[in-house]
Order: structure tokens, then sequence, then C-alpha cells
């Protein structure tokens, strides 16, 4: 009994209505700088040349390097020794992983802030210390997510056999970890870094808190909503294109893959 | 399970070595945990039951009900179930038609592609979005206002809840449609032939099977959705300049100046936020226990 699904295709296009006019509006307000009637590129060239969005930008861009580093270095080493020597311990990590849901990002900002801007610990004072702090905040959002992919990866893999095969080889700890188990997590850790490359460049609500004046990119995009609508338009547009880029990335490493809910991110 | 795999016994002492080693290799992954979340949040928690001389008190958690307080919470609130529920079942409604719906192969991978960029699109370029949509000079307002509909005499505001809610479903329902398209793929196909087989109409499958097996999932989801709108700063902020009263955009104002006189009270402002985070994950996390069975 095969008849058209008019029902479903009703419900599609309902979606689509939703999710691509806002897009619509934003991409024909970002084309219309010069005037209503005619469509120019001029609020892209204006942003691209714009030395804020190039500073704040490459700050975030910098930013997100930094924190796919401490993330993957503190989450994949973590839960590859948990799976092989700490197995009882592995609860007690998932469920560290998953407090950044249980305390949203302005409450861990609130605490962060109070917390180390007052001695002995405090580091809001210091360029250094507050680019710290925002890079070890923005390691909290991704931990979940991080953690997620790791160990769906670790899962798919014999990781004892594999690591008992390396030493009975002769490798040491650091090369049995950079070349054999890295090496097969390939994908699971690419995802992760992808994810937490989207998340970082839209944050806003940590480092708008902890950093002094406009140094990142999600506080320089809600100070262009306030004052150049055509550009905030455009970098709005930019902003998509680079999140479908990321995440483009992830669907297509982890194709044929079985666990597809680690791109489920975002900074809200 | 064993730890040491080598064929010769291991002398107690170098075994006790080992478990120390082992433990070892957690102490970075710890001790960032203890110092940017336990720390913060802690700070938080004992501050809360703390009045300005450092005394035990509850006093902060009866502040609670003053009229500032109450009201962010309750539009946090009703915005997080608005969109929990609205969300759930749009989300609900695409995923289905998407798989089960009987429509191409392509939709259902654009669908879930789409859905990864949407619930990823959110926060500040996501506000701005909806401005240049539905704000006064928005295009759809504009689009509207030619064919004789002026949106804003008949009472829509960007800056209200209407408008909140509808940008919010923009990442509630992708977040749904991702995390529900699993359970759906795990209806089996046998069941619905076994039912069909029995004579069972399409309405008695769906009310009778391939519900009750979802309901655990749908719930689990719309509460994680709720979690995820409850603890939403970024979006509020840019759409509204910080004008809303949500109880987020409360604790913003909190870390740049205390709007409330005592700091001790903001600190439970956000305890609360924590303490309705833990319930909504611990009561999705059952649910999910639940649903596992059947996905296997």
């Amino acid at each position: 009994m095969k008849r058209f699904p008019f029902f479903a295709w009703f419900i599609i296009l309902l979606g689509i209505l939703y999710f691509f006019t806002p897009l619509a509006g934003t991409l024909e307000w970002s084309l219309r700088i010069v005037s209503r009637d005619s469509f120019s590129l001029n609020a892209y060239t204006n942003i691209l040349i714009s030395e804020r969005f190039q500073r704040t930008f490459t700050f975030s861009f910098l930013a997100a390097l930094a924190t796919i580093a401490v993330s993957l270095l503190l989450v994949a080493p973590t839960a590859y020794w948990v799976h092989l020597k700490l197995p009882q311990l592995r609860p007690v990590v998932e469920f560290i992983t998953l407090l950044p849901f249980v305390v949203p990002a302005i409450v861990l900002v609130y605490g962060t802030v109070r917390v180390y801007s007052r001695p002995p610990l405090s580091m809001m004072e210091t360029e250094f210390g507050t680019n710290f702090l925002v890079v070890m905040g923005y390691t909290a959002l991704s931990m979940p997510y991080m953690f997620r992919a790791v160990d769906s990866g670790l899962r798919a893999i014999d990781v004892r056999t594999l690591t008992e095969a390396a030493q009975s080889l002769g490798a040491n700890w650091f090369t049995i970890i950079m070349r054999v188990i890295f090496p097969n997590l390939r994908v699971a850790l690419l995802s992760g870094a992808f994810l937490t490359f989207a998340i970082v460049m839209g944050e806003f609500t940590i480092s708008n808190f902890i950093l002094p004046g406009i140094l990142s990119f999600g506080p320089y995009m809600v100070n262009l909503n306030q004052t150049r609508t055509y550009e905030a338009a455009a970098v709005a547009i930019l902003s998509f294109g680079l999140t479908w880029l990321s995440i483009g990335m992830i669907q297509w490493l982890g194709r044929g893959a079985p666990g597809q809910n680690q791109q489920i991110g975002g900074t809200r | 399970m064993t730890n040491t795999s080598e064929p010769q016994p291991s002398v107690p002492l170098n075994r006790d070595r080992g478990a120390i080693l082992a433990w070892l290799g957690v102490i970075p992954f710890f001790l960032y945990t203890f110092l940017f979340l336990i720390l913060p949040a802690g700070f938080l928690l004992i501050g809360s039951f703390q009045n300005a001389n450092s005394e035990f008190t509850l006093e902060n958690f009866t502040g609670l009900g003053s009229e500032a307080v109450r009201t962010a919470y309750s539009s946090s609130l009703q915005l997080s179930l608005t969109t929990a529920l609205g969300g759930g079942i749009f989300g609900f409604l695409l995923a289905y038609a998407a798989i089960e719906g009987g429509l191409p192969r392509f939709v259902r991978s654009f669908l879930l592609t789409f859905s990864g960029v949407a619930s990823n699109f959110s926060g500040v370029p996501l506000a701005s979005a909806y401005i240049n949509t539905l704000g006064r000079q928005g295009l759809l307002t504009v689009l509207l206002l030619s064919l004789g509909v002026n949106i804003y005499e008949m009472g829509f505001n960007i800056l209200g809840i209407v408008g909140l809610s509808l940008a919010y479903l923009y990442f509630q329902m992708p977040l749904m449609v991702l995390v529900i398209a699993p359970a759906i793929d795990g209806l089996k196909k046998e069941w619905r032939e076994a039912s069909q087989n029995l004579g069972a109409s399409h309405w008695q499958y769906w009310r009778y099977i391939a519900l009750p097996i979802l309901l655990p999932s749908l719930l689990g989801t719309m509460i994680l959705l709720f979690g995820n709108s409850l603890g939403a700063y970024a979006t509020a902020f840019a759409l509204t300049g910080g004008t809303f009263p949500l109880a987020t955009i409360l604790i913003g104002r909190l870390i740049r100046g205390d709007v409330l006189q005592n700091p001790n009270l903001g600190y439970a402002v956000a305890v609360g936020m924590i303490v309705i985070m833990s319930l909504s994950i611990m009561v999705y996390s059952w649910l999910q226990r639940k649903t596992e069975r059947w996905l296997r």
C-alpha cells in the first residue's frame, strides 16, 4: 500500500521554512548595505578588512587551538588510562565530564570570576591569567563532547591487546600513546577537535566575563549587532559557514562509523 | 579483572607500586576538575549558605522569593518549558517524517547534517539572524507588512517571550532530532509487520507499540531540552541586550555588579540553577536507562 507521503512532506516543508527563513533574512540584510534596491558585497569586504575583525577572529582561533590541545591532552590519555588500568573509575570520570551540563556556562564563569579574582588565586589582573582562565573555561565546555568521542572510539578498538602488543615489542608509554593509541583514535579525536573549534569560535558567555574589553570573536559579534547591523549580518553568515564546515568535517570523518551523537555542541 | 598480565607472579610491593602509578595517571584530569569545575561551583555553593560575615545561614534561600529573583526564575522556567515541549514535538515530527515517513533517503541525511549545524548555530549569530528576519526592519516583518499584516501592531515583539521562544527553537528542535533519531531507528521493522499481520491499523501500531517504546526517550530528551534552554545565556543576551528578565541574565548582571546588594543571595540564585539542572540530568539518565533495553 504505497501512497504519497503527504504528511511527511508537509512536516519537512514546515521545517525548511522555519530553518531557512532566518538564514535568508540574514543573507538579504547582509547584501543591502548600499541601498534597499541593489545587492552588494560591501558588508563582507568591510568586515574582512576590519582590523577589529582580524584581531578578535585571530584571538578566538588561537584560543580554539589552545583549547583543543588542552582538552585532548586532558581527556584522551585519561580516558585511555581509565579504560586500561582503572575501569572501576570510569563512572566517576563520566560523571565529571557531564558536570559542564549541570553547571551552565554562566554559573561556571560566575564561580570562576569570584574564585580567581582574590588571593591566593588571583589571576584576573594579568593578561596571561585571563587568557589562561578563558582556555580553562572553554575546555570545560568541550569536555563532555571530547570525552564521548574518545570513549566511543576506545570502545571500538581492543585497547588491551594493542597496548600489550606494543609493550612486548619494547615500546614505552609515550610511544604507545602517541604511535599506537592516538592513530587508532584519529577519527574520534578529530571529531572532538572540530566540535571544540565550532564551540570556541562562537562562544560569548565565558570570554565576555573573564576578558577585559572586546578581545574574542563572540563579544565582537554582539558589539557589531548593536552598532553596525549590515556587517553583523555578514558576520552571522560567515559564522554559519564556519559551523557548517566544522560539522561537515566531523560527518565526513565519521562516515560509516556508529555513534552519530557527537555533533551536539554549541554555546547557548 | 586483573591489571597485570605478566606470566611471573608479581611481588606484592611491585603490585602496590603499579597501583599507585596507575592512580598517578589520572591526577592531571582530577586536578583540572578540582580547580576549574569543583572549586568555582563549590565556592558558590558554600557562599550561598553564608551571610556577609561568613556565618552559616539559610537566609539566602528564603531571599530567593524576592520579586526580582522570582520574576527571573519564572520567565526562565516558562521559556524552557515552552521550547522543550514545542521543540520536542516538532523535532520528533521532523525526525519521524524523515526516517519513517517514506521519504527519499537524502532527506534523512540532509536533516541530520543540518541539525548538527543548526544545533551549533546558537548564541550571538543566531540572535543576529532573528533580528534580521523578525526585527522591525527584518525580511519577514517587511514581507508581511507588504501583504498588509503588521505583526508589531498585533503585539509581536522580538524582545518578548514569543520572539525568544522562536529563536530558542532554532537550537532546540535540531537537538531533539539528533537525540531521538537513534531511538526511531531502533524501531524494528518486525514489530510493525507483526502488528500488521495481527490486523492492527496504523494508528493502533502507533498507540500500542511505537509510542510506549519511544515514550521514555521522548520524555528524556525533552528534559534535556529543558535544561539546555534553562542554562542558555548568549542567545537571550544578544537578542534582547540583557533586558529580558531570565535567571541567566540576572546572574550575568550579578557578575558585573551586585544588583541584589547581597553577593551571597546571588550565589543562591546560581546554586538554584545547579539544583534544577542536576534534577533534570538525573531524570534524563534514569529515562535513558529505561530506553536502552529496546535499543540493543
